[in-house]
Parts: C-alpha cells; structure tokens; sequence
C-alpha cells in the first residue's frame, strides 16, 4: 500500500465521519424555451430552483438581460451559471467600453462560444439558450452544448426537460414531419407565448426540476416586455 | 485577461524585511495591498504523491436557519460543533454579527468557517481604516463568499460551508445563501442542511403571499423550526442562538433552549 | 551640526567620525519643519492632536489629512513629510494585519510599535535607501492594558509616553505639557487641553491658516478608534478658541 501515498492518510480521519467525494459540478435543474420570428423573440425559463428532490427556491429568474435586444436563458449547474453571467457581462462592458457601442447578438453568440470552449477541459456544465434581435432585426436564436458548440436556429428547447419540449416544438413550430402545401406556415408573436406557456405547464407535469412558475420575455424593436405565468409548485 | 497589461507593483528594495517577516513562524502570508506574484499559490503545499485536499468534513455544525421579516431579517442556528456523531463543541456561536447592516449563520466545517471567518473580520478592519463610516453591505459579503466558494471550488479545493447571509441593504430586508460550489439564490427564508427539510415548510407554512412576517411571528416561527430540528436531526443541540438584524442594528441573542417533551418517546413503536 | 558636508552625510551607511550618521538627522529636520503633533494619554482614552497647516485655500478640508485609523482601536498621527508617513501607515496595517492573522486578536500597541520601529530603523542602515522623514505617534486603548501611547523617531527609537509632541513646536508643546498629570485626566479635560495646546502653539505670523484634527480611542468610543469624532472635535475647538481670544485680550491691555 505504500505506493498509494495511504501512509499520507491523515489519522484524524475517524470511522464516525462518513466520507463524501467531492464533485465540482451539481445538477440544479430548469428548462428554457425560446422562439423566433421575423421580428420578434420569446424565451422562457422556469423559476424553480433544485438539487434532486430538494427545491431551494421558486423564483429563481433565469433570464439574463444582456442588452436592449438580447437575452441569455442559462440553466444546469447553478453555479457555473453565475459564473459565467457574470463573465459575460464583463467582457461586454469591455466591449463597449473600447467599441462605444453595445454588442451585437451576434456577436455575443459568438463570444459565448468563444468563453464556453475556454474552459473545454473543466467545462461550465450549463445549457444556454441565447436570444435576441439580429442587426435587420430578425429574431434569432443560438442554442450550445457545454463546451461550445454553437447552433443558429429559429426555436430551441433547453434544460432539463429539454429533451421533452424540443419534439413539441418540432411539430409545433417546425411543423416537421407533416404533409404541408408550400411553405412552412409563420407563427404570430401571441401565438409562440402561448406555445412557450403551454410547454412549460406540460413539461411541469413530467419533470420535476420545472416548476414553481415560467418567466417570458418577449423581445421587439419596442424593447423586452417580462410576463410571469404560475405553474404547478410540487 | 491582457498579460502584460496588468499592473505589477515593482518592488523598490528587495533585501528589506517584509512586513511580519521576522514574525511568521507559519510562512508566507501575504498581507493588504500586496503585488499579485503569490496570489495564485496552492493553498496546501504538495506531499511526495500530490496534493491532499479535503473531501469532506471534520468538525461540523449542522443547519442554519434564516427568515426575512418586517424591516429586517434573523438567522438561527444551533451551538453545537459535532466530530462525526460525537457531539463535541456544545457551546459555539454560529450566527454573527458582521457589523450593524449584515449579519450571517454558518453549517458545515467548522475549520474551514473559522479561516473564512478571519479574513471577513479583516475585512471590518479594512471598511473601518478608510474611517468614512461606511460598511459591508449583505449583498457585498454575499457576493464575495459566492466567489471565494466558486474559486476554491473550481481548484477541487472546497470549502465546506453552507452559509446563509442576511441584513438590510438600502433600507431593504436582504437574506441569499451560499454553498461550497458557489451556488447562490436570495429568498424570503433560507435553510442549510436538514433545515432544508424539516424548517423550511414550517416557514413556508406561515408565508401568505405579498404579506410580510412581524419579528414576533419571525421570532416564534425560528423558535418552533429549531424545536423540530432538535426532535428530528441527530446532529443537533437543543441549545440555539439568534442574530437579529434591523434598521436600529445587529444583535446575536441567546443562547436560547427549544422546548422538550419526551413523553411521548414511550409510545413510539415499530421499530 | 558644526561639520555639514565633510563627505560622511551621503550614506545612511555611514557614520561620521564623531558618531553620528548625518542622513537620520536630516530626516529629523524633515520632522521639525512639519505641523505639531501631540498625544496625551489620560485616565480612560488616548487623544492624538495636530495643527494640520493649510498651505492653500483650494485644497478641500479633508485634503492631507495626517491622523490614520492601523486597526480598530489603533490610530497613528504622523509628524514630516506626508508621502513618507502614508507608506508607514500601509506598514502599520500590514503588521497588524498580519498578526490578526496569526493570533485572531489585534495586535497589542507595544508590539506594533515594535514591529514599526524595526522597520523604519531598517532604513537607517543602507546606502541605497534613506531613512523615513516622519516621527509617528500611535495611540490604543484596550478593556486589558488601558491606555496607551508610543511614539517612533525617524532613527527607528521607540518610547511609550504619558504625553508626547513632534513637529515645529515640540519644545513648546513639552513646556506646556509638563504642566498637567495626565494619569488620571478625564476624556474631556483631555480632549480640551489638546485643543488649548494646538491653538496655543500654533505660530500665526508664520503659517496663516491651520485646521485642528483630532482622533480619540478609549472607553468613550467603546474601543474604537474614531476621527475627529462629535461632540469632542467640536468641544477641543472651543477650548483652543476660547484660549486663544483670552490671551489675545490679555496682550491688549
């Protein structure tokens, strides 16, 4: 045993203590919705708060507003979340403070990914969903894995019940695998609200890491309007 | 993030003593206001297999409960410090006043609270030297121990605490807690450890929404928390403290004992 | 100082021929062209006092301020040149700090003192470096020791005090001192003697304008080191005023 470095076990170590490993990374659970269209953007992120079947609050806001016209959803290790908000944030008061000029939403997605493969070997263990008004003022989304990956997209589902949202909004939104006459139909800003809420009500029923309740921003030329809808809280 | 860029203070003279050189016979501290060359040294030197660091821990005290109420908050914990299941210490202080806005309670290794401990009361110092009669908000010190916590975290090098921070922040109620990853969230009532289970729905219980709690009604639901804690968690004490923060000042009170009645234990069967 | 030159007042690392090592006695005079600065050390607290010189009206009036809070219940005054004494004060608070550190209490006065003196004394032995221009005087009170009050010379000496003074008026300020037993003096009987002190020493025709700053550590402020705290700042005013306007009505007559 001595090349196990055990004579360097400390002999304070007594039976009565039990013995935990240490892990960096926790599973603090929420999910994130977010749609586009031509001119405007929603997403949504639930509020609960958790580690397996303990909630530590429910009104944890998980939106992050970057600037006028772009929004960050960012769930999963909560930790690594305010860490890297945080980052965020600081780079993009540098930018501005040697461009003079807020940054694009583009170029946020950009730097994202940018930060996220940064720490590619001790990754930040979050999924974000990142949307915002594009320079025509389209409505985008950006979806990423932990260590980076970066994905334009029109809607995206995010989190942890993920998974179980991205095929509703497949059909929904996508109209994926349907027999359609021409082209793929547009969906009204009211309706992609209501189609954000209505997964977050199905999503509470199936996952028990959302829940509690579902914070919207929709985001316009006009600026980011915030709306709270109550969800089941067990 | 620039290298280069940063600014290193040079030193003028090197042969010189450094302050507390002649005094230090641990080595190595690295006072207020000094260049950034150690700042990024390991906090345990490496043996001849690495470095040990702990993965769990020795001396702990166990749940910390906080309520925010009408124009202040409270934070509660018991006075015991346990050595696995021995109850050991039976007469510590948990909760604390940090000055006359922030107030905080602390669950988890006890060792690792009392090096946090001294470096939070440098910095009341610190505040104090600047004598514009200014002090650390809660949201202040919250927000430090997030980062403290996420660094030492990110080195697999925890410090094993859960602390629940309180106070008045511009006139207003501010109670978040923090863990050993850097986890932070603010809310009306915090718990740490088994108050998580057993204190929280009591609190919860007593919340109606959009409507505040009186210090009594605060005061009595703490007092019920730490008599189900006590019945209910192995690692607790009867024996609990309080610190009260308002906008007249902080103030730990107590010790206080929960009421016991064990008349009951003789018909608890099965099992 | 008959012999100025002669080529042994270039080095800290030099003595003279007669013994003297000429750097430290001109870091002296750097002391003696400063403001008064005073302690005195009475019965349940410690008053630091000096004849702050406004050498220009646009300064603000907190502006060169030359008393320092090192640790809770630790204040240092500084008698020289000003740069010079703010470096003493971030060393102060190093040690202090560094000994809350080990000892998680604050450090003890004569201990600080100590650690200070070792300090600007080191300074006094290399060619490369020349010695502090400053005198400190250091104050504390405590529930254990009471009061307390050193002070350091530029040489790295350290005494504790009853009362002490630097600065212009030193001599004057001693004079004057040596006419009270502070031992068992009373905060207020303290707080206004400094203040009679101060304006009493302070030479009009040669500096105009002077501000009075005080600092006060002792049973009255719960242990804790305050700057010119209220109601005594204003009461030490009083005092130095209402003696100065007597005695210039006395030289009317």
């Amino acid at each position: 045993m001595n090349f196990m470095g055990i004579e360097q076990f400390p002999d304070y170590k007594v039976p009565g203590t039990q013995h935990q490993d240490f892990s960096p990374y926790e599973s603090n659970g929420g999910s994130i919705v977010a749609i586009a269209g031509d001119d405007y953007v929603v997403i949504a992120a639930d509020t609960r708060l958790s580690s397996g079947y303990t909630i530590h609050t429910r009104k944890q806001n998980k939106l992050f507003q970057l600037s006028g016209k772009t929004v960050l959803g960012s769930t999963g290790c909560w930790c690594d979340t305010l860490a890297l908000t945080a980052l965020v944030k600081a780079r993009m008061q540098m930018y501005e403070h040697t461009h003079l000029k807020t940054m694009s939403t583009d170029a946020i997605a950009q730097m994202l990914s940018i930060i996220m493969y940064n720490k590619r070997f001790f990754p930040y263990y979050v999924s974000n969903v990142l949307a915002g008004l594009d320079n025509e003022g389209k409505g985008v989304v950006y979806s990423y894995d932990p260590i980076g990956h970066c994905e334009r997209a029109t809607y995206r589902a995010g989190g942890s019940a993920g998974a179980l949202l991205q095929p509703v909004l497949d059909n929904q939104i996508g109209f994926k695998n349907m027999q359609l006459d021409g082209e793929i139909p547009k969906v009204s800003k009211d309706r992609a609200v209501a189609i954000a809420t209505d997964t977050f009500i199905s999503a509470a029923e199936r996952d028990i890491y959302t829940g509690d309740a579902v914070c919207i921003n929709i985001i316009t030329k006009d600026g980011i309007e915030v709306k709270e809808v109550q969800l089941r809280k067990d | 993030m620039y290298a280069g860029h940063q600014v290193i203070p040079q030193q003028f003279w090197s042969n010189g003593p450094a302050p507390g050189q002649f005094y230090n016979f641990t080595g190595g501290y690295n006072g207020l206001a000094t260049g950034s060359a150690n700042q990024c040294k390991e906090y345990t030197t490496p043996g001849l297999f690495g470095t040990q660091h702990s993965s769990s821990p020795i001396t702990t005290g166990t749940s910390v409960v906080g309520i925010k109420f009408d124009g202040g908050v409270m934070i509660a914990a018991d006075n015991l410090v346990s050595y696995g299941s021995l109850a050991r210490y039976q007469d510590v202080q948990r909760v604390f006043k940090v000055n006359n806005k922030t107030i905080m309670g602390a669950g988890g290794d006890f060792a690792d609270f009392q090096s946090l401990k001294r470096s939070i009361d440098q910095k009341i110092v610190e505040d104090l030297c600047h004598g514009d009669d200014l002090e650390m908000k809660p949201k202040s010190l919250y927000n430090w121990l997030t980062r403290v916590f996420y660094n030492r975290r990110s080195r697999f090098n925890p410090l094993w605490l859960e602390m629940v921070v309180g106070g008045l922040d511009n006139g207003e109620p501010f109670l978040g807690h923090v863990d050993l990853r850097g986890r932070a969230y603010e809310d009306d009532v915090v718990a740490t450890g088994f108050g998580k289970h057993l204190a929280l729905p009591l609190v919860r219980e007593q919340l109606v929404e959009g409507k505040k709690l009186t210090q009594e009604q605060a005061s009595d639901v703490l007092r019920k928390c730490m008599e189900v804690l006590y019945y209910r968690d192995c690692r607790s004490m009867p024996k609990y403290s309080v610190v009260v923060c308002t906008k007249d000042g902080s103030v730990v009170q107590g010790p206080f004992n929960v009421n016991e009645n064990w008349q009951l234990a003789t018909m608890v069967k099965g099992y | 100082m008959s012999s100025i030159g002669t080529g042994y007042d270039l080095s800290a690392s030099q003595f003279s021929p007669d013994g003297r090592v000429f750097q430290i006695d001109y870091a002296s005079k750097a002391v003696e062209k400063s403001g008064t600065v005073i302690g005195l050390r009475g019965k349940d607290s410690v008053v630091l006092a000096v004849e702050k010189i406004v050498t220009s009206p646009l300064y603000e009036e907190d502006a060169g301020a030359r008393i320092f809070t090192i640790d809770k219940n630790i204040g240092l005054a500084i008698a020289g040149l000003l740069a010079d004494g703010r470096y003493i004060v971030d060393i102060a608070r190093q040690e202090a700090a560094n000994y809350r550190q080990q000892f998680e209490r604050t450090i003890p006065l004569r201990h600080l003192t100590e650690r200070v003196a070792a300090y600007v004394h080191a300074y006094t032995l290399y060619s490369a470096v020349r010695p502090f221009g400053v005198s400190v005087i250091l104050s504390a009170w405590d529930e254990d020791q009471g009061p307390q009050l050193y002070k350091i010379e530029p040489s790295g000496s350290s005494f504790g005090y009853f009362a002490c003074a630097s600065g212009k008026a030193k001599q004057q300020a001693k004079t004057e001192m040596e006419k009270f037993n502070y031992t068992e003096m009373s905060t207020t009987d303290l707080v206004q003697n400094s203040g009679r002190i101060i304006y009493q020493v302070h030479d009009e025709l040669k500096d105009k304008d002077f501000r009075y700053e005080m600092s006060l550590v002792g049973k009255e402020t719960n242990g804790v080191h305050r700057l010119n705290p209220a109601p005594w700042h204003a009461m030490a005013i009083e005092a130095g005023e209402a003696f100065k306007n007597e005695d210039d009505s006395d030289n009317e007559i």
